[in-house]
């Protein structure tokens, strides 16, 4: 039974009134297909409009048994309403952990293939895609089509960072990689500009994460000032007596929703203050290196629950953007210039060196990746319109998962595969059974 | 906590899978009690991997009370807890109209249950151990106009329960009442329902554990609602009487 609910994404805006409807079978679904066009949705992490549908949005998550698990090689096979948090908890105490992670692990399996998500672990191990064996997905006549590389290799290839636009994705097998302990060796290294925040993490290429926070408010000689963030698992060898006696548990849980790391200190007090005070701290004790828990070091958003209602009623809006290798010097100066001189602060801005990626429609490519976090204000849409188009001189692309606001063109202009997507989307009735906002909006 | 197995009687209902989910976390074994039973394979195997624990699946109609006896010699070991969370909503209107549709809603929701509960509590009482968990809902506090034919069920049933923690105080036996008030699950899908007053599935299982731990007596699931019935209780009559809620 559907009900009308005001639905959003992330970043709640757009909010949309959507008939939402919770499938339990198969069958469910194909009598959702014949209603007419659908878009599946995930656990709504995605920040605009990627997995809303006014007329049919159909909730995944009572599709969330785990169906096979091969302790030799960490495959998983589990249905796509599966949350990645669930899969931690199962796995980690067992020494598996996901082989990529987004920043939050309130996402599901099917959410995660179609962004094709990356991790800050893009430059050594490429995307979420990379991990996946196969694929199960309902077409729009409700045949349901195993992919992998070997079989139905196209549909397999579009459907990881398809946007829930080439079908459904029902269930799925993957790898999870082996850890020794839950814990993870972060080193901090403070940064004077971009120039020097670059050659950082191109000396950094062997880390196994690594990731950087810009400070924004910096202009001028500073601009690009960041601390970055590098992280290895670490080894049983490596803890504290204590820790090695449990070596995936975390200690203090019960402090974590207080004690809690950079960004929210980056929200509680005004951004620069805060971060002058942190990059002169980590200045003055050098780059030593201390063990994260993993909950701290990966998820640290998700231990305030509903931190996307701190910005207000107008919602947030992320945009992110990732230029080619060649152009991203050039590329950040002038995104970051227009950010300092537009004088709208963005709450959060993360910098990530990614690795070569080349596939059919995912947002990853080889270069630089920025991501900017700010409130749905008027004045911040005016000064996204003008990054848009310095991506796009640049040769950078867009990230559909955080993407609430762009303009078709605007899109068409940095997506060379867009034809090619489309040419997909006409086959098998696909275009007419699966539809969200976002590819209303952007013509996908 | 680890222990012994924990049987769960609707093995197929949303609140009653989340509780298997919960124990199954803290170690115990799972018995999954449903009509059709096997058609929870997927269920079974998920909290295999998920949990390690081992889950059997055993085929049960509370209806069927004349097999309730069987169905408890079959089981492959006595469960140290059972959670019975069988329980049909239906349509107050047509139960007005049609008394089979009422019958069938008194059924499983007092008949059914007291059948299968007692004949485990005999068991429990003889081994002089064990947990019996119902689930009723706070629609039996107080008849409504909206849904009596369900709440008077889930009144006697709630009497029961409390007779028989009453009758096996002092035999090792705990009984404890479980009074959600809405609750998502597929028994309430698509009806509007207010969601500060709302809880998931996982949030009766939470509180299912905790008073089976705690060896509580009656437990409310939101604490809310404990307030929201006493207040509803306690409206006289003749007002009471005229009110749509
Ligand atoms: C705090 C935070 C941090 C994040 N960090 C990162 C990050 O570091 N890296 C990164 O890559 N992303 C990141 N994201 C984005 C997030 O990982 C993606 O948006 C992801 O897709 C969300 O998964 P979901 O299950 O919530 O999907 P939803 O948001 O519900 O849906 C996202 C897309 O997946 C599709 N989809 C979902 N389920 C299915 C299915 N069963 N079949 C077909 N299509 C489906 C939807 O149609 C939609 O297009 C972050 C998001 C947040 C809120
Ligand atoms: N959801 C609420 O808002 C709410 C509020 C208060 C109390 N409760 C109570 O919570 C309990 C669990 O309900 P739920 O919300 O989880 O809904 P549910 O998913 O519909 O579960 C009810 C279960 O009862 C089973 N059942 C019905 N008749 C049966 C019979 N004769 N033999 C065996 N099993 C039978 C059903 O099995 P089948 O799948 O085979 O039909 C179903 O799995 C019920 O007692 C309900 O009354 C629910």
């Amino acid at each position: 039974m559907p009900r009308m609910t005001m639905l959003s994404g992330w970043g709640r805006f757009p909010k949309l009134h959507c008939k939402v409807s919770r499938p339990r079978t198969e069958a469910d679904l194909r009598n959702l297909l014949a209603e007419g066009s659908l878009i599946a949705r995930g656990n709504g992490r995605a920040y605009g409009d990627s997995a809303l549908n006014t007329r049919a949005t159909a909730d995944m998550r009572q599709f969330n048994h785990m169906l096979a698990f091969d302790a030799e090689t960490g495959q998983l096979t589990a249905e796509a309403g599966v949350m990645l948090g669930d899969v931690i908890a199962a796995f980690l105490p067992r020494g598996w952990f996901p082989p990529v992670t987004p920043g939050t692990q309130f996402v599901t399996l099917g959410g995660m293939i179609a962004a094709d998500v990356h991790g800050k672990n893009h430059h050594r191990h490429g995307s979420f895609g990379n991990f996946v064996d196969w694929i199960d997905v309902m077409q729009a006549d409700g045949e349901i089509l195993r992919c992998s590389p070997d079989d139905n290799r196209d549909l397999f290839e579009w459907t990881i960072g398809g946007m829930g636009l080439t079908g459904i994705i029902l269930r799925a097998a993957f790898r999870l990689s082996r850890v020794e302990t839950g814990w993870v060796k972060q080193t901090v290294i403070p940064t004077a500009d971009l120039e020097s925040t670059m050659t950082a993490f191109e000396a950094a290429q062997d880390a196994t994460y690594s990731v950087a926070w810009i400070d924004c408010l910096s202009s001028g000689t500073r601009l690009g000032r960041s601390l970055l963030l590098l992280g290895e698992h670490a080894s049983r060898g490596e803890l504290s007596a204590a820790a090695q006696a449990n070596p995936f548990a975390i200690l203090n849980r019960r402090k974590l929703a207080i004690a809690f790391d950079m960004p929210s200190i980056l929200h509680a007090v005004p951004l620069a203050r805060a971060f002058n005070a942190l990059h002169h701290w980590r200045g003055a004790a050098g780059t030593r290196s201390r063990l994260v828990d993993w909950y701290r070091y990966f998820y640290p958003l998700d231990a305030i629950p509903g931190w996307n209602r701190l910005y207000g009623r107008e919602g947030l809006i992320q945009f992110q953007c990732v230029l080619p290798l060649d152009r991203s010097r050039q590329g950040l100066h002038v995104l970051l210039g227009a950010i300092a001189a537009s004088r709208q602060a963005p709450l959060l801005a993360v910098l990530k060196r990614m690795g070569r990626q080349d596939s059919r429609f995912s947002f990853p490519m080889e270069g630089y990746t920025l991501a900017l976090d700010f409130p749905a204000t008027p004045a911040v849409l005016e000064l996204l319109k003008r990054l848009d188009r310095i991506a796009i001189e640049h040769g950078g692309r867009f990230y559909l998962a955080k993407d609430s606001r762009m303009a078709a063109a605007t899109f068409r202009a940095s997506e060379p595969r867009l034809p090619e997507f489309l040419a997909m989307r006409a086959e098998k009735g696909r275009a007419q059974a699966f539809a969200s906002a976002q590819s209303e909006r952007l013509g996908l | 906590m680890s222990g012994g197995p924990v049987l769960i009687l609707g093995g197929r209902s949303d609140i009653g899978l989340a509780a298997a989910r919960r124990f199954a976390a803290a170690g115990h074994p799972i018995q999954l009690a449903a009509r059709n039973a096997e058609s929870l394979q997927a269920a079974r195997t998920d909290i295999e991997i998920r949990y390690g624990v081992p889950v059997t699946l055993h085929e049960f109609d509370a209806l069927d009370t004349g097999s309730h006896a069987r169905f408890v010699d079959s089981l492959n070991i006595l469960p140290n807890i059972a959670v019975c969370a069988v329980g049909v909503l239906g349509d107050q209107k047509e139960g007005e109209r049609e008394c089979t549709s009422a019958i069938l809603v008194m059924r499983s929701n007092y008949e059914g249950p007291v059948a299968i509960l007692s004949e485990l509590a005999n068991r429990f009482e003889t081994r002089g151990s064990g947990t019996l968990v119902g689930i009723s809902s706070v629609a039996g506090e107080r008849g409504r106009a909206s849904n009596y034919i369900y709440g008077s069920a889930k009144a006697g049933f709630s009497a029961f329960l409390s007779g028989l923690r009453n009758r096996l105080s002092g035999s090792g036996v705990h009984v404890v009442t479980v009074l959600p008030g809405f609750v998502a699950t597929r028994m309430t899908e698509g009806m509007d329902l207010p969601p500060r007053l709302t809880a998931q599935p996982e949030d009766v299982a939470a509180a299912i554990l905790r008073a089976v731990e705690k060896q509580k007596n009656v437990v409310y699931v939101r604490p809310v609602w404990r307030l929201v019935m006493a207040v509803i209780r306690n409206i006289p009559e003749p007002i009471f009487r005229r009110m749509r809620i």
